[in-house]
Formats: structure tokens, sequence, C-alpha cells
């Protein structure tokens, strides 16, 4: 593997493209669905970029698209500096090993015929990591590591509740250390108490093991408690992108203004920003910028041409004719 | 004020394992009272309940008026003109709560003939006018369509006419946005509270997250392992919170300002409802535990108006969010 | 629609081709029809001959062609017993069958079907309990087995009806009932878990939550969703009323479609199987077109999306 400079970031996409066709009603046409649409962006070693949005906004197709289980129709994805091995081929395999996914439901991804050691273990088996005692010795150590206790290397998923079955899956997908986990709405499925241990318990791991996190959520508390920068997505394409703390408390995007209006907290008055309408529909994409039907603020321009996603002089990611002019962001 | 539902010692168990340990609640006139816990505590089995909506297997003892008059182990004919009559319920997943064999007006149709007596172009006038007023877009065409046609949140808000169609005055919303995105649910919050305005209906609010509940109530019940542990007004239970488990549930709350620290999750996990412990439940996962706790289950106790605890050690907790 | 019904048609038709071909293949791979129809100790010239005359000594794909150009003109071979056309042969024995199946898929449905669902509303209740037993019992029996026992019980012994035979009605019943009690206790099974499956539903929660009376629940609600998956195995029981019957008519030696292949195969009087072959295939074929054509009409879910992509893709 090529060493590559400090300066490259561990996994850098540019303008990936996933479309897919998708046939409406027996008479229907086929349609093109674009469910990721031009998205670009980079993870550092050892942070956490948060994806934000609704059902249907391609945040996890997008997920897909970087681990390499999904090709894109366009655009390209460097794993520390090196392009994605196509998929199925050895360097492919090798490849997945140092990046790792976990799923909304943990039960789904652990096998129910096999013990929880069995399975943190498997990883190393297959990948031929380490003789029979190092891997024994690994095994405990992830299992300490997420805080699951040694003995329950001996139980079997629905023997442990949610939060430990997902403290397993966790545990399964740092075996081979990777550098980067792509975590698609780990703790969703979770109650508030379990959620909120699941969240610390990712940050210590990050610390721990150095490990990068792709962390994609529709709650945007949960990715301001565990992420670096947060890009929020809106039908395909990233909306805006920033430090977590800025696009919370001052949210450049119309939508990015009524997510966080909408995140219910104690003590908010009435100002809640309600959107019109639906999550869109892939299939029917509207001209100009996706979000206008739906935004606030949208004037004739919106409608026709779609806005890029620039820099404000804060560097700040926008993409929305508007608020690149303070005065006008502001109002809305 | 008298109550217009209440709940005394209410209790449930599914095949001799408890799921709800002895519930007393009321709900007054146009009132909105959130529920809160986590999966399991006996939220929705507490309405459920209630309404003799549980399979058989369930055994349900306690009481549950209704203006005073017995509702539970009621005739099946009673219970039927009260469901969707005087108390109506919607629930977490919309697309599944909604028959996908039937077109949606004639489900919405159906509690009209029930509970109001209109068939014909009458009910279907007011099934239009219920879908205008919960906000569906092009509401006489939607009459005609199938849940699996609308969206998630449509689908909702066609729960919801189909709930108002009885004219009902306390309407049970169990998790209704926990399927739904964050800006539908945002949505549908909005139009729960304007429709209880403007119908001047109670509101009971199950849901997990504090936040919502927040959002939407005037009071909150804190639920935990088959017992309400903690009820007050809204603002007094993020101000301070006296039991323990409130107050590690509004600590798990990711903050949306201040540094970012560790979150005070609660550790440990829910007892097994086979093997509760003998004295408080949530005494093995308790920070301020001592060993009174562990010999009987605690009494709620009065803390405030309107605000009661059931915890040995019930004090004003410090705020947690200022 | 049409796009639809069109690529279902095309499988109809690949599917009747398959097994008309599957069954020439093995037939004429598993014996000599000449030696077995002429008797072993035909002279050889005969046999030859024998062979010329149905066209046994071409290779086989030339009568595989042969055999196919026909059918198209609706000539579909003859006995090699007696000569008579194949299908006059087979058409003759269809009544016969189905006086037995149309009785024997009556008595299904009305038994099954009510079983099943009565099952299912009084889960886990002695009711349940017995009706499953039953319906276990019904349909672990081999039916030469149950024939031979009704025929123990009420032809041998009570001398009630007769044990084989088509002499009168009296003659079906013992045939009916043995057809019928298997079908029942599968569809009593299938209507009782696909009942408890849709009771499970969301939707019917809802629809007791609206005050809904529980009868009404049941007819408005339950049925119409699960009379969906019902819907497959009663179009399986539709499809086979011509070739379910064969061990039955064999055991009752009742002179059906069923009897005609068992001695048909016997003899290998190849156009003869393959008529019946051919029959079966069309019948079951065609119920399991009307099958999906009523999951259309009961399921709406079906009617908009009948030939999307899957959905959710996008997520």
């Amino acid at each position: 593997m090529r060493t590559s400079p400090i300066t490259t970031p561990l996994l850098e996409a540019q303008n990936l493209m996933r479309r897919y066709w998708m046939r409406r009603g027996a008479f229907g046409k086929a349609t093109e669905v674009r469910a990721v649409d031009g998205v670009s962006l980079s993870l550092e070693r050892g942070k956490t970029l948060g994806l934000v949005g609704e059902s249907g906004c391609g945040k996890s197709t997008t997920g897909r698209l970087v681990l390499g289980l999904e090709t894109p129709d366009a655009g390209t994805v460097a794993f520390q500096g090196a392009p994605m091995p196509a998929p199925g081929t050895a360097p492919w395999r090798a490849q997945r090993a140092r990046m790792q996914m976990v799923f909304q439901d943990p039960l789904g991804a652990l096998d129910r015929r096999l013990t929880i050691g069995v399975q943190v273990r498997e990883p190393l088996d297959i990948h031929g990591i380490g003789d029979a005692a190092a891997r024994e010795k690994r095994v405990l150590h992830l299992l300490h590591a997420t805080g699951l206790r040694p003995e329950q290397a001996e139980r079997y998923p629905h023997e442990l509740s949610g939060g430990q079955r997902q403290r397993a899956v966790l545990a399964r997908a740092l075996a081979t250390d990777p550098a980067l986990l792509v975590c698609d709405e780990p703790i969703s499925a979770l109650d508030v108490s379990i959620q909120a241990q699941v969240m610390n318990l990712l940050v210590k791991l990050q610390r721990e093991f150095g490990t990068a996190i792709l962390f994609i959520s529709h709650d945007l508390r949960a990715v301001r408690q565990v992420s670096h920068r947060v890009a929020v997505m809106y039908l395909g394409r990233i909306v805006e992108e920033g430090e977590p703390d800025d696009v919370l408390h001052s949210p450049a995007h119309p939508y990015s203004q009524a997510l966080v209006s909408a995140i219910p907290h104690p003590g908010r008055g009435g100002q809640r920003i309600l959107l019109q309408g639906d999550p869109p529909n892939p299939a029917d994409r509207p001209s100009g910028c996706a979000f206008h039907p739906r935004c606030p603020v949208a004037f004739a321009r919106c409608s026709q041409e779609s806005p890029a996603l620039t820099a404000r002089p804060d560097g700040r990611l926008v993409a929305c004719h508007l608020a690149h002019e303070p005065a006008i962001a502001r109002a809305a | 004020m008298t109550a217009l539902v209440t709940l005394r010692d209410l209790a449930v168990s599914f095949d001799g394992t408890p799921a709800l340990r002895g519930i007393d609640l009321a709900i007054a006139r146009g009132e909105a009272l959130g529920m809160v816990g986590e999966s399991g505590c006996g939220k929705s089995v507490t309405w459920l309940a209630a309404l003799g909506l549980l399979p058989g297997k369930a055994r349900v003892t306690g009481s549950v008026t209704l203006d005073r008059a017995e509702i539970l182990h009621a005739k099946p004919a009673v219970l039927d003109r009260l469901r969707g009559g005087r108390i109506a319920m919607i629930f977490q997943d919309p697309a599944s709560s909604l028959n996908p064999v039937h077109r949606l007006g004639k489900q919405v149709c159906e509690a009209l003939r029930l509970h109001r007596g209109l068939t014909g172009a009458a009910a279907r006038a007011e099934a239009k006018r219920l879908f205008d007023l919960v906000g569906i877009p092009d509401a006489a065409r939607r009459l005609d369509a199938f849940p699996h046609e609308l969206s998630g949140g449509q689908n909702q808000r066609v729960m919801i006419a189909m709930a108002l169609a009885g004219e009902p005055e306390l309407l049970i919303a169990d998790e209704p946005t926990t399927a739904l995105d964050v800006t539908i649910q945002a949505q549908i919050l909005d139009l729960l509270a304007r429709l209880r305005r403007e119908m001047n209906m109670a509101l009971v609010l199950i849901s997990h997250d504090l936040g919502v509940v927040a959002d939407a109530c005037d009071r909150v019940a804190v639920m935990y392992a088959g017992r309400i542990v903690e009820e007050a007004p809204i603002a007094r239970i993020f101000a301070e919170p006296a039991h323990p488990y409130t107050h590690g549930l509004i600590g798990a709350l990711p903050p949306i300002d201040g540094p970012r620290r560790p979150l005070a999750a609660i550790p440990g996990q829910v007892p097994d409802p086979r093997a509760m412990p003998k004295g408080c439940a949530f005494a093995p996962r308790c920070p301020r535990r001592i060993d009174a706790c562990e010999v009987a289950i605690p009494e709620s106790r009065v803390m405030a108006a309107e605000h009661r605890a059931a915890c040995l050690r019930a004090e004003a907790f410090e705020a947690v969010h200022a | 629609m049409l796009r639809f019904f069109g690529f279902r048609l095309l499988r109809a038709a690949i599917t009747i081709v398959m097994v008309v071909t599957f069954a020439f293949v093995v037939l004429r791979l598993s014996g000599d029809p000449a030696l077995l129809i002429m008797s072993v100790d035909a002279p050889p010239e005969a046999v030859a001959a024998f062979r010329t005359a149905w066209g046994l000594d071409e290779p086989l794909w030339v009568q595989y062609f042969k055999y196919f150009s026909a059918i198209f003109e609706g000539d579909l071979g003859r006995s090699m017993r007696d000569g008579r056309p194949a299908l006059t042969l087979v058409l003759e024995r269809v009544p016969a069958t189905l006086a037995l199946t149309i009785p024997a898929l009556l008595i299904k449905l009305c038994i099954g079907i009510p079983a099943g669902i009565t099952a299912a509303l009084h889960r886990n209740s002695l009711l349940d309990r017995l009706v499953m037993a039953l319906a276990v019992a019904g349909f672990t029996i081999p039916s030469f087995v149950l024939g031979l026992l009704l025929v123990l019980l009420f032809a041998v012994q009570l001398g009630w009806l007769p044990s084989g035979g088509q002499e009168s009605w009296r003659h079906a019943i013992l045939p009916v009932i043995t057809l019928g009690v298997g079908g029942a206790a599968v569809l009593a099974r299938f209507t009782r878990s696909a009942m408890l499956e849709v009771l499970g539903q969301p939707y019917i929660r809802t629809a007791s939550a609206k005050g809904v009376p529980w009868r009404a629940v049941v007819w408005g609600h339950a049925l119409p969703n699960a009379a969906i998956p019902t819907v497959t195995i009663v179009g399986f029981m539709v499809g086979s009323l011509i070739a379910g019957a064969v061990v039955v008519e064999s055991v009752f030696s009742w002179p059906g479609v069923g009897r005609l292949l068992v001695v048909a195969v016997a003899n290998r009087d190849l156009a003869v199987v393959q008529c019946i072959l051919l029959l079966v295939a069309a019948t079951m074929v065609t119920s399991n077109l009307v099958v999906d054509l009523l999951y259309g009409a009961l399921d709406p879910r079906l009617r908009s999306g009948l030939a999307s992509a899957p959905k959710g893709a996008a997520a």
C-alpha cells in the first residue's frame, strides 16, 4: 500500500452519481431516479463526518457508494489516496477489511446461530489476521472495548439486549482495525438511554482506535454529539456542510433551518419553521433547486437554476441562491 | 374540575409476566398529557388495556372510569360505542395501521357511520371535510386512494381524520411521529396541537422522546418498568426532575449547544419483566440507590403542586438544561 | 396491464412447452412401446413394422418436430392401442373425473376455509387444537390408505356403500370424501395461518380502536386480507381438477382421466400420456393466470404496481 502524505484525506469522494430506473404503474415508462446526484465529500483520518437528511435523500446510498458496495454511475472514490478497486477483485476484498459498515438493526446484522465471540472473531479468520491465541486475545480486547463482558462471548444474539447487540456489531466491525467505519442510522432502533450509551461508545472507540466515521442519521442532535463536520443532504445532493455547531446555531440553507427548527426540545416557543408538503420523491425531481417547492423563501430563479454548493467567506458550504447574501438569509 | 378519564391501579400481565404494575392517572378535559418511557415500560399497554384492545391472553385488573362510569371489562357493545367515539386512538406506523385493501374514504366513512350515523353522500362530504381539516391536499380525490398510494405523513393525517370522525373527547396518540421524517413530525405535532385547541379535545401523547412531549403537552408522566415513576408539568420536569430515571432520560438527550462531552447515559438496561427487582425497579441502574430502595417498591410522593415522584430519595435535582 | 398479461401468457406457454417436451423425452427413453404393445414374443418383422407405422424408427428430434407441428393443426396423435384419436379418448374420461373432483373441491372449500377461520379466531382454544389435530391427521394420511380404510369400513364391514365402480351416485361418495379430506385439511391449516397473520396486523387493531364490532372486523377487515394468500392454494386445487384424482380413481376403479393415465403409462401409449399431460399443464397454467388476475382484484397494492421495479432502491 502506498503511504500517502498526511494532507491526503482518508476518504475523498468526487461528484458521486447513482441512478436507478424505476417504472411507475403498469403502463408507466421507466423513469430515471437519481438517488445520489453529484455528492463530493472528504473525511480525515480519525474524524467523523455526519451525514444528515430525511428518508430518500440518498444518505444511505452515499454510504454504500463510498464503501464500494455499490458502483457509482459517475464520480470517483479514493481511499487513502488510491482509487477504489473494482468490486469482487482481490484488492477490493483486502480493502474491505479496512472499511466496515454498521447498520440500524443489529439483530439483522448478526447471525442468530453463532455466538457473539465467534462472530467477532470471524473477520480475523477471514482475513487471516494473527494466530489462534492472538485472535482470542483480540476478541477479548474488542469485547472489553465495546463494554461487553468476556462471558457474553458465549451468548447468542437473541440473548442480548438491543444495545448489547449493537456493541457486538461494533466489536466485530472493529476487529480488523478498519480505518473507516460507515454507521448507517446506528442508534435509531435503540431506546433513548441506550442511544446515549452507543453515542458515548462511538466517541470513545474513535479515540481508542483512531477510526474515521461516516455517521449517517436523520437526527441532527445525535449528529452534533458525535461529528466533527456535518453535511445536510436533500434529494441526492449536499445542500450545506460545515462545523456541527455552526450549522445547528446558524443554519444557512432554508432546509437546514427547517431541520434545526424541527428538533423537538423543551422551552422552545412557537417559532418553528413548518415545511409544506412531503419529503420529495426522487423519481419526480423538481426543476431548479430541488427544495424550491417546499422552501419558504424561494423566488423565481430557484425554480429555474440549480444552485451550486459553494463556500461562503466563513468557509461554510451552502447550495442556495440566497444563502450567500446574509441579509436575506437572516430574514428567512 | 372532575377528571375525564381516571385509571386506578391498572395492571396487566401476559401469561403471568407483568407488563403494567399498577397505574394511577387522571386526564382532565382538554388537557394534553405526555407519557414517556422506553420500549416495554407499558406506556402503550396502558391505553390498549384501558380500551380493551389487548389480546385475550392479557389479564387486566384495576379500574378505568370515563366520567365516573367504569369502562374496564365493559360489554363489547359499550366499548365499541366508546372506542372511536368518545375516545379515539392513533398509532405509530400509519402505513400498516390502515387497511391496505380498502379505500381511505371507505375507512373514514366506516367510523362516521358507526359513531355519527352518516352514510352515503353525507358521510362522504363529512369525510372530505375531515380530510381538509387535517390538511390533506386534494381531499376529494384522496378519498378514493388506497393507503399505499400516500406517504407516511399523509397516512398519519388520514388516521387523525378517522380518529376525529367520532368527535372524541380524548385522543390517544401512540408514538404518532416515530415512523415519520423529522420535518413531517413537526407538521403532525403542529396539527395535533391545533386540532386540540380547536376541538377542545384532551390528548394523551405517548412517546419515547421527551423532546416531542415537551413540545406538545402541558403535563408529563414518566414510566419505567410498568409503573409511573414521576408526574409533573412539563416546565417543572425539565427544571426540577425528582426521579433519578427522569434525570437520566433528560441527560441522555444530546444537547444542541454547549461543549460536547459524553452524555450522562443511564448505565445497564431495563430489568427483565419475568425477574423484577423486589424493590424499586430502577434501583439496579440508579446512581443514588440506598439499601432501602431494594426492600420495597417506593410509594408515589407529592413533591410540589401537581408534581409526584415514586422515589425514596426524590428531591429536587438541579436543572439539567438551563 | 397488456405488458403484464403478455408476459404472463408467454410464461404460461413456455411452461406448457417444457412439460410436453419433458414428457416426450422421458417416455421415449424409458421403454419401447413396440415391445410392450406387441408382446415380447412377437416376430421381429412385426415389431419393426409397428415402429415404422408409428414413426418410432425416426430420430428423436424428427419425431419431436412432427409431434409439435401436428399439435398446431389440432392433432394430438392416436392411441397405439386402439388407434382412436388420443384427444377423443381423453375427453371422454374428463366428465367422470370432474364428477369426483368438483364435489371434492366443494368439500375442501366448505370445510377447510370455515374450519381454518374458526381455529384462528379461537386460537389456542380446545376447538383450535381439535381442528388442527384433525387437519394434521387429514393431510398426513396418504389418500390410498384413507381410501382403503373407508372401503374397509363402509363397504366391507358395514356394507353401506359400494367399494368401486361408477354405476350410481352412491359409488362416488367414498372417492369424493377421500379426495376432499386431504385438501380440506391443507386448506384449513393454510387459512388458519393466513388469518392469524392478518389478525396480528396493526390495521385490525385500528378497526377495533375506531369502534368496529368484532364480527365486522373479522368480515370486513380481516377476511379480505386473508383471502389474498388463500387464493393461491385454492387456485392450485382448481388447477388439479383434472389430474388430482389419479390415486383415488385407481383405488376405487373409477374410469376417469387418472385411470386412463395409469394404464397409458404402463402401456407406453405415448400419444395418450402426452395428451393428458398437455391438458393437465394447460388447466394448471390457466388457473394460475386466473389466480394472478384475482390477486389484482383483491390487492390494490398489486394493481398499481403490477410491473414496477423494486421500490426503496433509493434509501
